[in-house]
């Protein structure tokens, strides 16, 4: 009985599927796409391409969500627009994850200077005592060589100002007390039902079987300090600018 | 063996204290830290023997199977791992660098890396295992990258572009660290590329020297081609050298000269293919170079690793080079100096009839590739190959993984060069049905048809002292230990233990899957274990408890 309302939905058209709801999960899919893909004519925010904003849904003119998923797998032929190798379901998540961009808002730090947000990343800011940049830095924060490929300047920013807000699940930090009383805590990198690893404080690899931790579990706060009130606006603009040119090598 | 542990445990905190700083000095004297594998062959002089004797042969009946890592990938698993202060490395093919806890196999991390599809490694998409000093990883890739990764954390430092990929360029080998410097050279023997073995800084990828393993004008040895086949003639690097410290000269073998199967079009004896360089580890300079096999027609590579050994030669200690080559031969060479010593079959060989007072080959008339095909002993699989021999302090014995009565039927064809074109000549066929390829879960072959087999050489006069033979012929290097044990494996898929005194079975696994890789060995936490991949997977084996 319960089956029918599926085997109703497997016949339905797939492009009432196009109105359908997407998980975190698949908007930072879609994000990942996005970055692959277009970024570099469209740029982080889908607003660079001359009279189009992606992520809010302004284009030279209006089309459904089915012509868009199309237009990003054949492009738009006798323009820059490019075809993709992106099934359906792919070009649906990237429109999400742009869609997710007009509710993210905008930076409100504006232009920075990367040389001087070099110099407060490394300097004033502290922020190489958690994070690394191409092998500079400790580990125990997440590395940042290749942040603007996987962040936008919005999300850059508000990480610094509410670091809690949001922690990707692979910079969660996890804590474990060992039978010994040995308390530790680090990036969690993996956890099983019998065995938990993680990059510790002093940025040793740990491996510990679950029978021999009095406790473990994650952390919920953030060990990232906010640098609301602690950087100028024109300081946290300079950071902003610095990360948005790590690219990775 | 309570107190051991205890000895051992001290010794892995120290070293975990240390562990930022896997030095060069470390790399030299791996000896002194047994529990840890920090080089494809665990160490300089690529012995592959453990020092750690926890298994005997009294206890290897206990070892039971502690975990496996499946690779997601349907290649061939040819690495070998590290295991450095308690972290294992190893890469998953093509050239996805994992770090694993070595105790549960679980992962710490992967770095994925998607090398070019212009990519075209002759045989396989495979990788044979990372280099370390400090903290720093470094791989190289089928496209022909060097690449350096954070250690800790997997991310990417440094990629260097070595050669271009489209041409056939590949690296397939682990790379080695001498000082500060990481060395590699490149595979394509069958793509006419021109070979080279180049260092790089570790720190900035730059490169620092390059060595061409085929001479250019006016360097010596490049009279040694006719006209311009010196240009596409292969000479490729697939396995990773040695390096004696005192001397400071690393040794590298060399692949085929090409095209492979047609000598006709590279007349001469087609310098360094074929041969052992000796370079010097700060400049890539040359210092001496023996030529196993002139003007190679048979595809017989010399990659195997060069196996470094100090040995009482005729009544006086001597820095040798032990080398059980793809001809056929068994060689002992003065490391210094390159001076041949000694060479004698370990298989069938009729290409050759033996050696003129300067160690070069005396050849057989008529034992050469032609239209019609000729029989030639050992095949172009050769004697042995790429996978690793083993030689024990302990024993004084070397060990070799060998194809026993197999031969190939060599057939001269004409071959024209194009850039990124398979530049061989046309391939030999081979009279044992399955032997010249790929794997197989069935054979039926009868042993005057061919068999694989792990061959004990006393080096002192390259005689046999014993043999453990297996019906399938192996990919497998030899790993021998400070107890005495002597582990292996073959295309039949087992795993399993001799005693190295005297070829004894004491334990086999079946691992499901063709064993091509060489097995190691390591200690956490005490508790000594050996791994070894086969198939697609890693599997790891330790003592009941």
């Amino acid at each position: 009985m319960r089956l029918l309302p599926l085997a109703l939905l497997a016949a339905l058209p797939a492009a009432l599927f196009a109105q359908h709801t997407y998980t975190p999960a698949d908007i930072q899919e879609g994000g990942r796409l996005f970055r692959a893909n277009c970024v570099l004519c469209h740029g982080p925010d889908g607003d660079q391409v001359q009279g189009i904003d992606l992520g809010h849904g302004r284009f030279r003119q209006t089309y459904s969500e089915n012509a868009l998923v199309r237009i990003i797998q054949n492009g738009i032929p006798g323009t820059g627009m490019p075809s993709n190798n992106l099934q359906d379901f792919q070009a649906e998540i990237v429109l999400a994850y742009l869609r997710s961009i007009a509710t993210s808002g905008r930076a409100v730090s504006g232009n920075g200077d990367a040389a001087r947000g070099k110099a407060i990343f490394e300097g004033k800011g502290n922020c190489a005592s958690c994070h690394r940049v191409n092998g500079v830095g400790s580990r125990v924060g997440p590395d940042l060589s290749d942040i603007a490929a996987l962040r936008r300047n919005v999300e850059i920013e508000r990480s610094l100002l509410e670091p809690n807000e949001e922690v990707l699940p692979q910079n969660r930090t996890y804590r474990v007390v060992t039978k010994q009383g040995e308390t530790i805590s680090g990036r969690l990198l993996n956890v099983d039902t019998f065995t938990v690893q993680i990059l510790d404080a002093k940025e040793r690899l740990l491996s510990f079987s679950r029978s021999d931790l009095r406790e473990s579990g994650f952390v919920n706060e953030s060990p990232m300090p906010s640098y609301r009130g602690k950087l100028s606006t024109q300081e946290l603009a300079d950071v902003v600018a610095y990360l948005l040119s790590l690219k990775g090598i | 063996m309570r107190r051991l542990s205890l000895l051992l445990s001290l010794l892995l905190s120290i070293a975990g204290a240390l562990s930022a700083q896997v030095t060069f000095d470390r790399l030299v004297n791996a000896a002194k830290e047994p529990q840890n594998w920090l080089t494809y062959s665990g160490n300089m002089m690529s012995q592959r023997y453990s020092p750690l004797d926890q298994i005997t042969p009294q206890n290897v009946k206990n070892l039971e199977l502690k975990w496996v890592f499946q690779a997601r990938s349907l290649e061939k698993f040819e690495a070998t791992p590290l295991v450095v202060d308690g972290i294992m490395y190893t890469v998953q093919a093509p050239n996805d660098v994992v770090a694993l806890d070595p105790v549960t196999g679980r992962v710490f991390w992967t770095y994925a890396y998607s090398p070019s599809p212009l990519s075209r490694p002759c045989c396989g998409r495979v990788n044979r295992g990372v280099a370390v000093v400090g903290d720093t990883l470094f791989m190289g890739t089928i496209d022909a990258h060097l690449l350096a990764i954070d250690a800790k954390n997997g991310k990417p430092l440094w990629n260097t572009t070595v050669a271009k990929p489209e041409a056939g360029y590949a690296i397939t080998h682990a790379p080695l660290v001498i000082k500060d410097k990481v060395i590699v050279g490149v595979a394509g023997g069958e793509f006419g590329i021109r070979g080279f073995i180049a260092a790089y800084d570790v720190k900035s990828g730059k490169e620092v020297w390059r060595f061409n393993t085929i001479p250019g004008p006016g360097e010596p040895g490049h009279e040694t081609w006719a006209g311009d086949s010196w240009k596409t003639g292969g000479a490729s690097v697939w396995m990773t050298g040695s390096y004696d410290p005192a001397l400071n000269l690393t040794y590298w073998g060399i692949g085929n000269a090409g095209p492979d199967y047609n000598g006709d079009l590279r007349l001469g004896d087609n310098l360094y293919s074929s041969a052992v360089v000796a370079l010097d580890a700060d400049t890539g300079k040359i210092k001496w170079h023996y030529q196993f096999s002139p003007h190679d027609e048979f595809d017989y590579d010399a990659v195997q690793v060069p196996v470094l050994a100090d040995i009482n030669w005729q009544g006086s200690l001597r820095k040798v080079m032990l080398w059980a080559n793809r001809n056929g031969f068994f060689y002992v060479l003065d490391r210094a100096t390159g001076k041949f010593l000694l060479g004698k079959p370990f298989v069938e060989v009729n290409w050759a009839s033996g050696f003129d007072e300067a160690g070069r080959p005396m050849r057989v008339a008529g034992k050469l590739p032609t239209p019609e095909g000729t029989v030639i002993f050992p095949g172009n699989q050769g004697g042995t190959n790429w996978y690793s021999p083993s030689f024990s302090p302990r024993t004084g014995l070397f060990y070799i993984p060998s194809w026993v009565n197999y031969s190939s039927v060599y057939i001269k064809a004409n071959a024209e060069y194009e850039e990124g074109k398979r530049f061989v000549g046309t391939s030999p066929r081979s009279l044992i049905g399955g032997a010249a390829g790929g794997t197989s879960k069935i054979n039926t072959r009868k042993e005057d048809e061919g068999y694989g087999a792990v061959r004990a050489i006393d080096p002192m006069t390259g005689d046999r002292k014993w043999e453990f033979k297996m019906n399938d012929v192996t990919d497998a290097g030899i790993l021998t230990t400070g107890s005495d044990l002597l582990f292996s494996g073959g295309r039949e898929g087992y795993f399993y233990a001799l005693n190295a005194r005297n070829g004894e079975l004491l334990w086999k696994a079946n691992v499901g899957g063709a064993v091509a890789s060489g097995p190691m060995s390591y200690a956490v936490n005490g508790k000594q274990y050996f791994a070894i991949s086969a198939g697609n997977s890693l599997f790891v084996y330790g003592l009941r408890e």
